[in-house]
């Protein structure tokens, strides 16, 4: 049976970085379990004839050739950054997280 | 490796692949340049910005894929979702359960075949900068991001665990080399980072089919650093075994200045990374054109020039040193070894001086031209010219081009006739009575002596073993045998 657990919810927020109170982890538990009813609704479907469908459109080998084109100015870039130190993007200390 | 154990590796290389731009947008792929300056919309992965795959990236993917006898095949892209900021997208575009190429293998020099499971296509990412007290990764202050390699396209070529030991993941990283150079998908400079190699180590006891814990190790940029970094991870492996302990799943940091491995993050499990097919791609299909043009224009494949040398030499009856050939091929001088040996020069000679003396100066030897190289070749092996003077004028040959004749002309290396040698031969015994004497009664010892004298006295124009073997029939005269 479809469903989700308030742990699943707390990891997945983890990894997608969003800080949720106990009230919002409450209230996506129903919801997402909710979604996966729906989702578990559907799987019941027989679709043994159906071959497997990468794209909604069926379409393939979209490719361009290899020349170059336009980039962005780099000062318009760095202007839309919080902070920029010699041409670079200033991000907070990678791997804070560590022992 | 300490006895009753054995090292078991398996290597992820990621090659950058030698497009004019890169994967999915027409910025340019190049090395060097002013941080933050070929980025657009679609690598910063702006709204609204949709990639659209590169064609000569394909291409060169699936030369890569024929050349390691994989199988090509129809192929999706996914987003590796992950947050780290050396992706502006927080994604990585990859390839995951459905990758261009599968099944290869790759024979190495010595006979030994190690499976590859894929070579697949992605993006590379950002690169970071740690500011702060060490300028490593730990107890930074900040970090700097430079998004000019987000987005380069690259295979990551999946070895199978085959690998046993440092050395053979060293010989599989230079014949692979080899084949991403041939194929034009690479120019394989692992000083700039077009090659980086990611190492997957366990141990388990010898004789044992089941594969142990295993750490990933990264920040491997040259071969020295693979290889010592095998072995320090697979000692302490083992030492932790032998305690009584257990080796952790981990990705591990290879610090070249202390020679050890320490671990960077608790690996993430793969659904951790939410893999979820991109919608803004479509799938890949090797197509005719495709696959023709996977095909087309490939350069002799390492273990392709290994078999012509060893053909070439069969049929002069000549031996090749493997050593020899293995220099050779990776500095590509082999050529010039075929070219001289098909004007006459002798394919022994030629591939030791190719691999000893050229090889110290390989961008000048590559534009020697065969011929001179030839000609040296055979003034040496007709007794023209001592190892010693061979390889001064192959030195100057080198430097200035021109004819070997000419440059022993020049330096006075002058044919010195057997008459001319017999004589100064002659005088130094003349000289040195008492040497003489210990030589006759059988000491060995004293042939350098004499050696060494008659290099004097002809200043270095004779050739030693010429002069041993005339002191030997001098010797066996007066013995009066």
């Amino acid at each position: 049976m479809a469903g989700i657990g308030i742990d699943e919810v707390r990891h997945v927020a983890r990894l997608a970085r969003l800080e949720l109170s106990d009230e919002e982890l409450h209230g996506l538990v129903g919801e997402l379990t909710a979604l996966l009813e729906h989702v578990d609704a559907i799987r019941q479907l027989d679709t043994s004839g159906v071959p497997a469908t990468a794209h909604a459109i069926p379409l393939s080998n979209v490719l361009r050739d290899d020349v170059v084109g336009p980039c962005l100015e780099r000062d318009e870039v760095l202007a839309a950054a919080p902070a920029a130190e010699e041409g670079r993007i200033v991000v907070p200390a990678i791997l804070r997280e560590e022992p | 490796m300490p006895e009753g154990y054995e090292t078991v590796v398996g290597l992820e290389v990621h090659c950058e692949l030698a497009t004019a731009t890169k994967l999915f947008c027409g910025c340019p792929n190049v090395f060097g340049a002013e941080p933050n300056t070929n980025i657009c919309p679609v690598c910063l992965g702006l709204p609204g910005s949709l990639p659209v795959l590169n064609r000569r990236a394909v291409e060169l993917a699936m030369r890569i894929g024929t050349a390691l006898g994989c199988e090509i095949r129809p192929s999706v892209f996914h987003r590796k979702n992950y947050f780290y900021p050396d992706m502006p997208k927080d994604y990585q575009i990859s390839q995951y359960d459905e990758p261009v190429n599968v099944n290869g293998r790759l024979e190495l020099p010595d006979g030994s075949v190690v499976g590859i499971e894929r070579a697949h296509i992605e993006e590379d990412t950002g690169k970071t900068t740690h500011v702060g007290a060490t300028g490593r990764i730990h107890g930074a202050s900040h970090s700097l991001v430079d998004y000019n390699r987000a987005g380069v396209p690259l295979v990551e070529t999946v070895s199978a665990p085959d690998i046993r030991s440092a050395e053979q993941a060293r010989a599989y990283v230079i014949e692979l080399r080899g084949v991403l150079v041939a194929t034009g998908a690479s120019d394989g400079r692992m000083e700039e980072g077009s090659l980086r190699v990611d190492a997957n180590i366990s141990v388990r006891p010898t004789g044992s089919d089941i594969l142990g814990t295993r750490c990933e190790v990264k920040n491997l940029n040259s071969l020295r650093s693979l290889v010592r970094a095998i072995e320090y991870e697979a000692r302490r492996q083992v030492e932790l075994l032998e305690a009584g302990g257990a080796v952790t799943q981990e990705t591990r940091h290879w610090d070249e200045d202390a020679g050890v491995t320490h671990p960077l993050r608790s690996k993430e499990e793969a659904y951790d990374y939410r893999y979820f097919q991109e919608p803004d791609l479509v799938p890949l299909v090797p197509d005719a054109a495709l696959l023709e043009a996977a095909t087309a224009g490939e350069a002799l494949l390492p273990s392709d020039r290994r078999r012509r040398i060893a053909e070439v030499f069969a049929a002069h009856g000549a031996e090749a040193s493997a050593e020899q050939v293995l220099t050779v091929i990776e500095l590509d001088l082999d050529q010039l070894v075929l070219d001289a040996v098909e004007v006459g020069a002798d394919a022994r000679l030629a591939l030791a001086r190719a691999a000893n003396e050229a090889a110290a100066r390989p961008d000048d030897a590559r534009r020697l031209d065969p011929r001179a190289f030839a000609d040296l070749v055979k003034m040496e092996h007709d007794g023209k010219l001592s190892a010693t003077q061979s390889k001064t004028v192959l030195g100057a040959l080198l430097e200035e081009g021109g004819d070997p004749a000419d440059i022993a002309a020049r330096l006075g290396y002058e044919a010195l006739d057997t008459a001319e040698l017999e004589a100064a031969v002659d005088r130094v015994i003349a000289e040195s009575p008492d040497e003489w004497t210990r030589y006759v009664g059988g000491d060995a010892k004293v042939t350098g002596y004499f050696v060494g004298k008659v290099m004097q006295a002809t200043k270095g124009r004779a050739d030693g073993k010429v002069v041993s073997s005339v002191l030997a029939a001098r010797r066996d005269e007066a013995a009066g045998r």
